[in-house]
């Protein structure tokens, strides 16, 4: 039998106790429906709030997070959350707003969705922007359903393959695999940029477009960028921007500038959101003009313009001409997204997002340049706000999963692992514009322990984390055996 | 301001170290001409005055706790969340942490994750629940692409119930546009008929039925029969529940559903003009490896302790890339933690007391409300905390004289069907008092 360090909310159940209780009725009344209408039982944990406050702040405590310490985590922006964000996203008007409530109520969301699309446009070069999607890869999904309807409404049905760089984050092609496209890898070459002559020989009438993380998840901006877009719109396609790594970019360049027909933000990356252990996030999409009549509906416009005196304009809901449709229910992550992110945009200013993408690649190339000597860089020039080295030495049998478990015990978060899947025993490194000089030292310090641990005593990583609560998991027999929620308590039968 | 702790002085240093001069030497890879664009954005505010600009914002709406009384709901509800819920979500352990891909510092998370499963496998009577969804319409969507899966496209038929809520119905068809999936039923102007309607829909062609429990009108129906027609063709049920209803109700997964989905943004989840919400995704073990989503199982780590980990994640994206059922990465993980707590806090009991009190309360309000003259039920089946009003005037008329009185009438169903112009959708929940409803009686009765 295994220890068990916690107990589930279930085994802490004992039949009786209560938690919070609601006020008795106070209208007359009326029977229940019949009972075969009713369920038997409710199976559900019952405890006092003291039990379930002390359960829930224990197992907070087995977690480890950007409050905590050091998160570089590639590709994932795991930058510091701004506190105020938390208060200004619980505010009651913002908290206690009803979705479908007339739009002469909701001035003020309305006012702030508005200013949001606005920023975002201006932000990033582009004619239209959606606040619908709620998460990166369902920004993705919205772009690519957007190229598919632009090619439709022309008429071209030819178009069946999505053009996308081995380097890649696997929505990608898995967004275009929703939509029944073909998937067409286009490497790289030496320097970490599109290979041209590869990209131009697979550039024909069939080509839907390319999806481009630019910079790519190498941390590599392409140094032919506009070759690459001239290319795509050359043979008809259109430009997919990943907008995964935007934080390198702010005030830096705009991808509508480059020729990028579309992209998706990640308010959870660049703008703050905190990431919640997996989510909610928020994937805006930004689009140019060939685009913009086919955003998902609605958007929110300016219903009365207002006047320069007093009036302030109505706000209200539009919908583009070819809308490709809804992408959820209601309209988009409200109040934990867009509150959270507008506070930090008009925190930072112009000047101020500048900033943040220039520390961002700083610091990323800070931490490059200290362990260029200790670990190889494949592609080893001026990267942007992350860069990817190989977790590997010559003559052992350490990997970068040994490397990024044995960090843990340093007391950092390991960066991510085995991604890029062109880069062997990847360590993909994003350092983010939030952490200090000290810490980034501290943390190149301990990588290059852990590489000469790696020759001294191997086992120790092999066997890492060791100063953890919890050490390395069976993940085989986790997927043999399949328990997914607790047992029900004992004498429970839903079916009975 | 911004959030960057870095002294000029370090900055130089970490500049010489990497070999460039200044922090725009760094961008050289950037086409000159694009390079450093001006935006035209406001100047900077300070937190002081960041602060007080979105409490302007704020406070320039109108609010269902203060402002208005509300009887809306048509898929965001609202509930009272005991306090315990966002002290527990405040936590910066939690809601500062990534997706746990590394499981020994990510337990917290993990283990929250895999006791959310287990609620809402005993709320639903099902097998299996992944980590949740970006909605209860995203997750209907999903209930399609995990359907088409298990069919390997060979059937291309979802029959949709006309009474699913009418924007999750608009989400499947912008979900499918690419699949060359045919749906059936999905007919606003057919919506007064019963689940039997749609047996006959229900084809070999079929690999999934849709339908709403309570539909989007309220009623409550046992789908059983239509279950088991439906398994006769050989197609899938997905059932899209309301979890509040499910507090009182027979489980869809007694009736024998596939598939229950819904939203569980009445779970602890505040309206906050729409999102983000909560969508929960449950199944049967045996289509486990056709559902999309992160999913959690138990384990145990090499010191022989019980643990917790992300799991057959063969079957996503990073892995499957253009073959996964789905390109989701992500789950709702901080909202589910919410219902999590919402369900623990409150417990069997407690929450027992807040379904009755919807349908003890959504019950009185319909009794007084049918009294007034022109005022009446649309439909004489079970109900349990909404249900459709007919109304003298158009629902819009009635709703905007409601809303001078203070009031958030409903909501107007003449919008997504036409033939209800005077119809009203009211929602009833345990904040509303005896006083508020009584309240709405009373402007009713005087319009």
């Amino acid at each position: 039998m295994a220890t068990i360090v916690e107990p589930t909310i279930f085994e802490l159940s004992s039949p009786g106790r209560r938690g919070v209780t609601m006020p008795a009725s106070d209208v007359p009344e009326t029977a229940l429906p019949p009972k075969p209408l009713l369920r038997s039982d409710l199976p559900l944990p019952e405890l006092a709030e003291v039990d379930v406050v002390r359960h829930y702040t224990r197992l907070s405590k087995f977690n480890y997070s950007v409050d905590d310490g050091f998160y570089p985590l590639g590709s994932c922006t795991m930058k510091y959350n701004p506190k105020i964000n938390e208060d200004t996203c619980r505010l009651p008007g913002f908290l206690f707003t009803h979705p479908l409530q007339p739009i002469e109520t909701v001035q003020g969301n309305l006012a702030l969705m508005f200013e949001m699309q606005e920023w975002l446009k201006e932000i990033s070069g582009f004619a239209g922007v959606t606040l619908q999607p709620a998460a990166g890869a369902h920004g993705e999904f919205t772009g690519v359903l957007m190229m598919a309807a632009y090619h439709k409404s022309r008429g071209d049905s030819k178009r069946t393959k999505m053009l996308i760089p081995d380097a890649a984050h696997g929505t990608n092609p898995a967004s275009v695999g929703m939509l029944g496209f073909t998937v067409v890898t286009s490497p790289s070459d030496s320097r970490g940029n599109v290979d041209l002559k590869a990209l131009e020989a697979a550039c024909d009438d069939t080509v839907v477009g390319m999806m481009l993380t630019n910079p790519n998840t190498l941390g590599m901006f392409d140094e032919h960028i506009e070759d690459v877009i001239k290319l795509v719109h050359g043979c008809g396609g259109l430009m997919y921007g990943d907008g995964a790594n935007l934080n390198a970019l702010l005030g830096i360049v705009r991808p509508g500038d480059l020729g990028f027909d579309v992209m998706h933000f990640n308010l959870h990356k660049t703008f703050s959101v905190p990431h919640g252990g997996g989510g909610p996030g928020s994937g805006p999409v930004g689009v140019g003009p060939v685009l913009a009549d086919f955003l998902p509906a609605p958007l929110v416009g300016i219903i009365e313009e207002g006047d320069e005196d007093e009036m302030a304009p109505l706000y209200g809901f539009v919908t583009p001409k070819q809308s490709i449709g809804r992408m959820k229910a209601f309209h988009g992550h409200f109040g934990g997204g867009l509150v959270r992110a507008y506070t930090y945009i008009a925190m930072h200013g112009p000047d101020g997002l500048k900033d943040i993408a220039q520390y961002a690649v700083l610091n990323a190339n800070y931490l490059q340049a200290k362990l260029r000597d200790t670990y190889k860089i494949p592609y080893d020039r001026i990267c942007m706000h992350e860069f990817v080295a190989e977790g590997r030495f010559e003559g052992s049998d350490v990997r970068a999963l040994d490397i990024s478990k044995r960090l843990m015990d340093y007391g950092f978060h390991p960066p991510t692992n085995y991604f890029p899947l062109i880069v062997p025993e990847a360590l993909m490194i994003e350092p983010t514009e939030t952490e200090n000089k000290d810490t980034l030292d501290a943390f190149a310090d301990a990588l290059v322990k852990i590489a000469e641990e790696s020759k001294s005593q191997p086992e120790l990583l092999h066997n890492a984390p060791i100063t953890t609560r919890f050490g390395r998991m069976d993940e085989v027999k986790a997927a043999r055996e399949l328990v997914l929620c607790c047992w029900l308590p004992e004498g429970y039968d839903l079916n009975a | 301001m911004t959030y960057i702790p870095i002294s000029p002085t370090e900055r130089d240093a970490m500049l010489k170290t990497v070999g460039v001069k200044s922090l725009d030497d760094l961008f050289d890879a950037v086409p000159k001409k694009r390079r450093f664009p001006k935006l035209d954005l406001p100047p900077a505010l300070t937190e002081m005055e960041a602060a007080a600009h979105l409490a302007e914002m704020a406070a320039s709406n109108e609010h269902v706790r203060e402002d208005l009384i509300s009887f809306l709901g048509a898929g965001a509800y609202n509930h009272y969340v005991p306090s315990v819920v966002d002290h527990m979500l405040r936590r910066g352990e939690f809601f500062t942490a990534y997706t746990p891909y590394q499981p020994e510092i990510s337990q917290g998370t993990l283990q929250a994750i895999f006791e959310y499963q287990s609620l809402m496998t005993n709320l639903t009577g099902m097998e299996v629940s992944n980590a949740s969804h970006y909605d209860g319409a995203t997750a209907a969507a999903e209930a399609v692409n995990l359907a088409y899966a298990q069919f390997r496209g060979k059937r291309k038929k979802v029959v949709i119930s006309p009474t699913v809520h009418p924007q999750y119905r608009e989400v499947i068809r912008t979900y499918t546009q690419g699949m060359g999936v045919e749906t059936a039923g999905d007919d606003a102007t057919n919506f007064e008929v019963g689940p039997e309607a749609l047996t006959s829909l229900i084809d070999e062609s079929t690999m999934l039925v849709i339908v709403q429990y309570p539909d989007f009108f309220g009623r409550i129906y046992d789908y059983a029969k239509l279950i088991e027609d439906a398994h006769a063709k050989g197609s899938l049920v997905c059932v899209v529940a309301n979890p509040t209803a499910l507090l009182m109700l027979k489980t869809p997964g007694e009736m024998g559903a596939d598939i229950v989905v819904g939203e569980a943004q009445p779970f602890g989840i505040p309206l906050w003009y729409g999102g983000p919400y909560l969508g929960f995704f449950t199944t049967k073990k045996s289509y486990v490896h056709k559902m999309a989503g992160r999913l959690v199982g138990e384990t145990v780590d090499n010191r022989g302790q019980r643990a917790y980990v992300l799991t057959l994640t063969a079957r996503e994206q990073h892995i499957k890339r253009e073959r996964a059922t789905s390109n989701i990465c992500t789950n709702q993980g901080l909202l589910a933690l919410a219902s999590a707590v919402y369900m623990s806090t409150l417990g069997k009991t407690g929450l027992q007391e807040v379904a009755n009190l919807c349908y003890q309360k959504a019950h009185y309000a319909a009794n007084e409300l049918s009294k007034i003259e022109g005022f009446g039920l649309c439909f004489p089946d079970p109900f349990f905390h909404e249900f459709v009003l007919c109304t003298p005037k158009p629902a819009g008329e009635v709703n905007q004289y409601l809303l001078d009185n203070g009031i958030l009438g409903g909501c107007d169903l003449g919008r997504d069907y036409p033939s209800l112009a005077n119809h009203l959708l009211v929602a009833v929940t345990e904040m509303n008092s005896r006083e508020e409803i009584d309240a709405l009686v009373e402007v009713l009765k005087e319009m």
